[in-house]
């Protein structure tokens, strides 16, 4: 499984993809005539108002929601068949742990789903637990941590089967501003060190402008792509970047494609 | 790490209205026992004062209403004056029922945990079964109780211990039922969506997410169940012919004249479901300490 693809080749292409569902009210176009092109090594975050379709394009790319029309492959593959091949991780909005399971049990399950020995299982726990500085807690069950420990346990959990794509729903939606700060700081911190493609739902300006490599503004009625904005903010950022004027003009950015996506309305 | 408030000493509020009810009790006995000492009295040309009339409401041989101390003596006699084995201890008679419940209940379970599992799996099966499940709720067990008695009888099942526990399963399957499909359903779409990245299979869902996630719905059934179950096999030892079991106990000591008999039966029969439900409260308590519910 290792991959022989050069740092930008694409590792998600999404060509004229529709997804409409059908409600009582008539047919609801969730994207329409979706263009994108995802990198390897990208951190790319989806910004909009509710109904824009950042979280269903970001279940297709997941095999959530099968696509209408257009074409998504993700690897070169469908979406399910890099499902099978464990191609993703992804993070919900709410940690979802099981609560009658430990920290290290809620991390052995997908491992244990997908078959690896127990010491393999054991080694994965250590290493991932590490990795968002959690570990110690291994032995603790979700209700003794607080919710930005949890989120940090569901995150340990995606990266635990070792998958090339990091996919995450509003992971920090539900935290607090101070919380939310230092986890954006460690999931950063995790994309340098793992070299993971991320894709990021958020509804924040300012978290999308701090993580994000690639930044996907949407607008709702239909779902659609308004602007696709490459980051010029170096790699490495500590938190105070976002007092330069580089940041705050791409925020400006993003929040012009925002309103312009409304006045369509 | 949460603070708990300090719990009541549970003991207090139990005792208290326990002594509540047992001096009700007396005054209800010396109330209803009353009647047949005055008309004794009435008979032999005498009258009586009221504290001649009471002791008198605390020692007949077939009073009304037996006083507390008496249904304690009788208990205390059914269960230690004669060897376990006898067919006047009590403690046979509960033995044979609790024999019967016990077997009701793990049929109850089976089929309660059977049908919600087919329940949650084909859609089919909630339009087909659900419904007469419900109702077979409706249809009074007492009625039912003989027939069940008779048709097994019909095709050779000669001793009462099958019948009976059919009997206590049909009561006590329903709450394990409604408990377990509620239960297998409780976890939401972003679990379900979760086990789907990982590709799991359907066995996986069931045992990774469904069956955990009931057990709290689970436990809470089966205090219930374990109740009906002891009805069911009471009932199913009251239809004459029956001469084990404490239904027939209670229904030979209302035949026959004996309040006391009825009356000791009726709480051994209560002190045994105190025991169960103890019992399966413990079992409860056990499993949550080990699915990591903070105690």
């Amino acid at each position: 499984m290792k991959d022989t693809l050069t740092p930008a080749a694409p590792v998600i292409v999404a060509r004229d993809l529709n997804l409409t569902f059908q409600t009582g009210d008539g047919p609801v176009h969730a994207l329409k005539d979706v263009n994108l092109t995802i990198n390897k090594g990208d951190f790319v975050s989806f910004i909009g108002p509710s109904g824009c379709g950042k979280t269903t394009f970001l279940r297709c790319i997941a095999a959530l929601e099968h696509p209408t029309g257009g074409a998504l492959s993700v690897n070169g593959m469908t979406p399910d068949e890099a499902r099978r091949r464990r191609a993703y991780g992804y993070v919900f909005q709410a940690a979802g742990l099981y609560p009658w399971r430990t920290i290290a049990g809620n991390i052995k399950l997908p491992l244990e789903i997908m078959g690896f020995s127990k010491a393999e299982q054991q080694e994965r726990v250590d290493r991932v637990l590490e990795l968002v500085e959690l570990a110690g807690f291994g032995g603790k069950y979700p209700w003794q941590l607080s919710g930005g420990m949890q989120q940090r346990a569901s995150i340990a959990r995606a990266l635990a089967f070792d998958a090339d794509i990091l996919l995450m729903d509003e992971p920090f939606g539900a935290l607090d501003e101070i919380v939310r700060d230092r986890l954006n700081e460690e999931v950063l911190k995790l994309w340098a060190r793992t070299g993971k493609t991320i894709g990021f739902v958020t509804h924040s300006i300012p978290e999308a402008v701090y993580l994000s490599t690639k930044i996907v503004v949407m607008s709702p009625r239909p779902g659609r792509i308004t602007d696709v904005i490459d980051s010029p903010l170096p790699r490495e950022r500590p938190l105070d970047i976002r007092d330069s004027r580089e940041f705050i003009e791409i925020a400006h950015r993003v929040r012009e494609g925002l309103r312009a996506g409304h006045q369509d309305d | 790490m949460t603070e708990r408030a300090p719990r009541l000493p549970s003991a207090l509020p139990v005792l208290s209205v326990l002594a509540a009810i047992v001096v009700l009790w007396y005054a209800a006995s010396v109330w209803m026992n009353a009647t047949w000492v005055y008309d004794q009295a009435a008979r032999a040309g005498n009258t009586v004062t009221l504290a001649e009339v009471i002791p008198q409401t605390m020692a007949q041989s077939r009073p009304l209403l037996p006083p507390p101390h008496q249904v304690a003596a009788e208990l205390w006699k059914g269960v230690t004056a004669q060897a376990v084995t006898s067919k006047r201890s009590l403690v046979y008679h509960g033995y044979v029922t609790l024999r019967g419940t016990l077997m009701g209940f793990a049929l109850g379970i089976v089929l309660g945990v059977g049908l919600a599992m087919a329940i949650v799996r084909f859609r089919v099966m909630e339009m087909s079964v659900m419904p007469w499940a419900i109702i077979s709720q409706t249809i009074p067990i007492v009625a039912l109780a003989p027939m069940i008695l008779t048709v097994s009888n019909q095709i050779g099942i000669d001793n009462r211990e099958v019948p009976k526990a059919i009997i206590a399963a049909y009561l006590s399957f329903f709450p394990v039922l409604v408990s377990m499909v509620k239960g297998l359903r409780s976890p939401d779409q972003m679990q379900l969506d979760l086990l789907s990245t990982y590709g799991a299979s359907e066995t996986d869902t069931f045992l990774k997410l469904r069956l955990p996630a009931s057990m709290p719905y689970f436990f809470a059934s089966l205090k219930v169940a374990i109740a009906a179950a002891l009805v069911g096999t009471i009932i199913g030892e009251l239809p004459t012919g029956a001469i084990e079991g404490l239904g027939a106990r209670m229904l030979i000591g209302s035949q026959f004249g004996e309040p006391l008999i009825m009356w000791a039966a009726l709480f051994a029969a209560a002190i045994l479901a105190g025991g169960l439900i103890l019992i399966v409260g413990l079992v409860e308590r056990l499993a949550r300490a080990s699915m990591g519910v903070p105690a």
